[in-house]
């Protein structure tokens, strides 16, 4: 033991007033979980590698805390990353990173499950176990240090965090935790070794453990294979999804300091069939799972008795194409409307319906309405597969502007290698022509916030081929589009391209950057997901250093063929479906939503016992008869 | 409508809540305790609340109020049933009364506040010497001025101590500081301002509100 809970809340409270908002560094919420210590078996720390003010409102944490706190054997607690400042106290104080809970010392726990969503948390995670004073490498870590898991959308490609990482979840992680504390328990029960309680948690579907793991490489330096250094371990690890989703959290934890979302939310559905070919999150998700009206509306009433929050957020990926969204719409506005309550319904398809779902929705405070049309010529639109037209763009920012909206929000994506400098000008002008739009119905009180990002290729989606824009393509695009997109009512806003370069490397990176990350970090890199944090000299340093190239991770073509770092990690969706995708985005043809027509991604044969076990609409896959059905009619 | 006053103990981890997320803590109480709060009106309605006088970061208090607006009006009876399940940890309600909608607003009736402040028991923080601070107490009270700076302006800290004494219990660990200060709206004392006269590390101790006196 490090410190004990009293000797660290003693040492806290000597620094906590020298710190900006200290009320991130003490728990003590409504609705946290304290269990007596000494009386449960197995202690879980969940952990969000970024400030209290951003993990808390993270809903895959909230989920994974309720489920394991339902547990009479687990208690679950949390962690977040502290502010610079605050880290240098307690480095000066010698206070080790401790759950907000009961004040135990990170080490003390059985296992750390670190939610690692986006790469630019990575270096992070080295902090937080640093200041835990965990060993950073997963090679370095004894019998009685905790084990180290993580999930989260980045780990889709785990290989870059490999060797910090004891073990990967892969898809969702509310089956899998439990089989993983399971496997804990017996290890501890048994005695086992490390190495053993390792072993058993690689063969749990959707559990990836890298250390049993060893790549062998090309002289060219790609991927030659990945070879399993363990008998009977499996060859890929098939991500674990859940058939249903199970209740949604109803005891969200209410902060006692203003945090970045203050809400309860519910999501309504998981996946996404729309197929847009730069969206990691639509390929990674599948299948399309949806909950049911009654128990949305029925877990947001029980939310909102629970917390009091005045707002509620109904999420998923493309809210227009939940089956229900009418009626859930209606049941919600019904039900709670009028009780200062805002209910936000966040991406919206582009189409004058929306409008008027929102409408229903608009509480007495309201915000902006933000459209993502990603690109504004039909080439890129075929190209990334989501087409919506100029017209049906027009139309609907014209639905907003008559119906009380002052802001329109537009997204938009540049960076992708066959985009030509007339295709950023179709953004600057469809940008204008919204705006003219709304002058047209409310004079000059129409405004538009245009937000381009820059086109990162990521690992397991039809990109994963494809090139990065260099850093001087991205900064001519932005200043040709900064000069397009000024004058009163437009506002423009884009993202650094070396941060766009970092989430490149990163996210099809390869087992080497495990190095360059440490070494990135070593020479300060931390907190990469804030503009006035990132260090990129850090990163240029830590590749040199690692006597790697960066562009051979952002910048090459890579050949159809090649082996990639991540092909061993099965989402479920086939690489010779992403690779026909890639190839249909070439000649600029669409793929139709997946709900109209089954296009084989994989998803089905993959889950085929679950589908069955789970008939009827909730899923958006085709039906799957029962296996005595199909013999009967044979 | 109706106004209601709340007395209540701020606790806990609460104590690094600052005043306005009080507000809103208050606010989502009313709401799981499902009680009737007023809203102003406008383009941005916020439930209507008065506070006595804002509580420093990092002190508890046993002496807060707060002044609520509901519409339709309840019995006290009522409001006291429904809030008792619903206030968070680090929140302690004393007592809730009625109170006239004419009257005037809290942070008007305030004169004074009341503090304690003892030391927490970190062992390298013993060495303060009791006698040193005792002579200091003295001299500050028998000085009619106590030039202190605030925020770049200079002040003149005395006429806001009221009073100013040890409680003698043994050695410094279970000494505390017992003092009045001014809390008039432009002329309130400040508790980490007195102690900082008196060579006090803030850090070193906790310091707690413990009585709000009335005009």
């Amino acid at each position: 033991m490090l410190l004990s809970p009293i000797e660290i809340q003693g040492r806290l409270e000597r620094i906590l007033l020298r710190v900006q908002k200290p009320g991130r560094y003490v728990g003590g919420e409504l609705n946290q979980v304290i269990k007596p210590w000494d009386q449960i078996s197995t202690h879980v720390a969940l952990v969000f590698p970024d400030i209290y003010d951003l993990g808390l409102p993270n809903l895959g944490l909230a989920i994974l805390y309720e489920t394991l706190n339902d547990r009479e054997d687990v208690l679950a607690e949390r962690a977040y990353v502290p502010w610079l400042d605050m880290i240098n106290a307690m480095r000066q104080a010698e206070i080790p990173l401790y759950s907000l809970e009961s004040k135990h010392a990170l080490v003390d726990f059985d296992i750390i499950g670190i939610s690692l969503p986006y790469e630019t948390l990575f270096t992070n995670t080295l902090e937080m176990l640093d200041l835990a004073k965990i060993p950073l490498y997963s090679s370095e870590r004894g019998e009685n240090d905790p084990l180290i898991i993580a999930g989260g959308h980045s780990t889709s490609n785990p290989e870059p965090m490999s060797d910090f990482i004891d073990a990967f979840v892969i898809g969702d992680g509310e089956g899998v935790i439990h089989d993983i504390v399971n496997a804990v328990q017996a290890h501890k029960t048994q005695g086992t070794s490390r190495k053993e309680l390792l072993v058993s948690l690689a063969a749990i579907q959707g559990v990836y453990v890298p250390s049993l793991y060893t790549p062998i490489y090309n002289p060219n330096g790609t991927l030659a294979k990945m070879e399993s250094l363990f008998p009977g371990i499996p060859k890929t690890i098939k991500k674990h999804i859940v058939g249903k989703l199970p209740s949604p959290p109803t005891k969200f934890i209410v902060p006692s300091i203003e945090v970045v979302h203050n809400r309860v939310s519910v999501e309504i559905m998981r996946g996404c069939t729309r197929g847009c070919r730069f969206c990691h999150a639509g390929m990674i998700t599948r299948p399309v799972r949806e909950r049911n009206v009654d128990e949305i509306v029925e877990s947001i009433q029980t939310a909102l008795d629970n917390t009091g929050f005045e707002e509620v957020a109904l999420l998923s990926l493309s809210s227009s194409d939940y089956s229900h969204i009418l009626e859930l719409v209606d049941a919600v506005s019904q039900r709670f409307a009028g009780n200062h309550l805002i209910i936000s319904l966040p991406s919206l398809r582009i189409e004058s319906t929306s409008v008027d779902l929102f409408e229903k929705l608009k509480g007495s405070r309201q915000g902006g309405f933000t459209l993502a049309p990603e690109a504004a010529t039909d080439q890129m639109r075929m190209m990334i597969n989501k087409p919506i037209s100029e017209q049906q763009l027009l139309e609907t920012a014209g639905a907003i502007y008559s119906r009380g909206w002052h802001t329109i929000k537009l997204y938009f994506m540049i960076g992708h290698p066959s985009e030509t400098l007339e295709d950023v000008k179709a953004i600057a002008y469809l940008c204008k022509a919204v705006l003219a739009e709304g002058r047209k119905i409310i004079g000059r009180r129409a405004e538009v916030h245009a937000g381009i990002s820059t086109f990162v290729p990521k690992a397991q989606t039809p990109f994963q081929w494809v090139a990065c824009d260099t850093v001087d393509s991205i900064k001519a695009k932005q200043k040709l589009l900064m000069k397009q997109l000024s004058g009163p009512g437009m506002k423009f806003n884009w993202t650094n391209p070396q941060v766009t370069m970092l989430e490149s490397w990163l996210s099809r990176g390869d087992r080497r950057l495990s190095r360059v990350i440490y070494l990135a970090w070593k020479k300060g890199a931390h907190f990469d997901a804030w503009q006035d944090e990132f260090n990129f000299h850090a990163w240029q340093e830590a590749f040199e250093e690692a006597g790697l190239d960066p562009a051979f991770y952002t910048h090459r073509q890579r050949s159809l063929d090649e082996i990639f770092p991540w092909d061993h990690i099965n989402t479920g969706v086939t690489k010779s479906f992403l690779k026909a995708d890639y190839k249909m985005s070439l000649d600029g043809i669409l793929r139709a939503d997946c709900r109209e027509q089954c296009y084989a991604c994989g998803i089905l044969p993959g889950f085929i016992e679950l589908r069955r076990q789970n008939p009827g609409q909730s899923w958006k896959c085709p039906e799957v008869k029962a296996a005595g059905a199909v013999a009967n009619e044979t | 409508m109706q106004r209601i006053r709340i007395f209540y103990a701020k606790t806990q981890a609460l104590r690094y809540t600052g005043n306005l997320d009080i507000h809103k803590i208050w606010e989502r109480t009313f709401r799981r305790a499902k009680l009737p709060l007023a809203y102003s009106q406008g383009y941005h309605p916020q439930p209507k609340l008065n506070q006595a006088c804002p509580l420093p970061l990092g002190m508890t208090s046993r002496a807060e109020i707060i002044d609520f607006w509901l519409d339709p009006d309840l019995t006290v009876e009522e409001i006291k049933g429904a809030l008792e399940k619903g206030v968070p940890p680090g929140i302690e309600i004393q007592d809730i009364r009625q109170v006239d909608l004419c009257e005037p607003a809290l942070q008007t009736q305030v004169v004074a506040a009341e503090f304690q402040a003892s030391w927490k028991t970190i062992p390298e923080e013993k060495n303060t010497s009791k006698k040193i601070l005792v002579m200091k107490i003295k001299e500050i009270l028998s000085a009619t001025t106590l030039p202190r700076t605030w925020k770049n302006k200079d002040y003149n800290l005395r006429p806001y101590i009221l009073h100013l004494e040890v409680l003698e219990r043994g050695d410094l660990e279970r000494t505390c500081l017992f003092f009045r200060l001014t809390a008039r709206e432009g002329a309130t004392g400040r508790p980490e301002e007195l102690l900082a006269a008196l060579g006090v590390d803030p850090f070193a101790v906790h310091i707690e509100r413990v009585n709000l006196i009335f005009r």
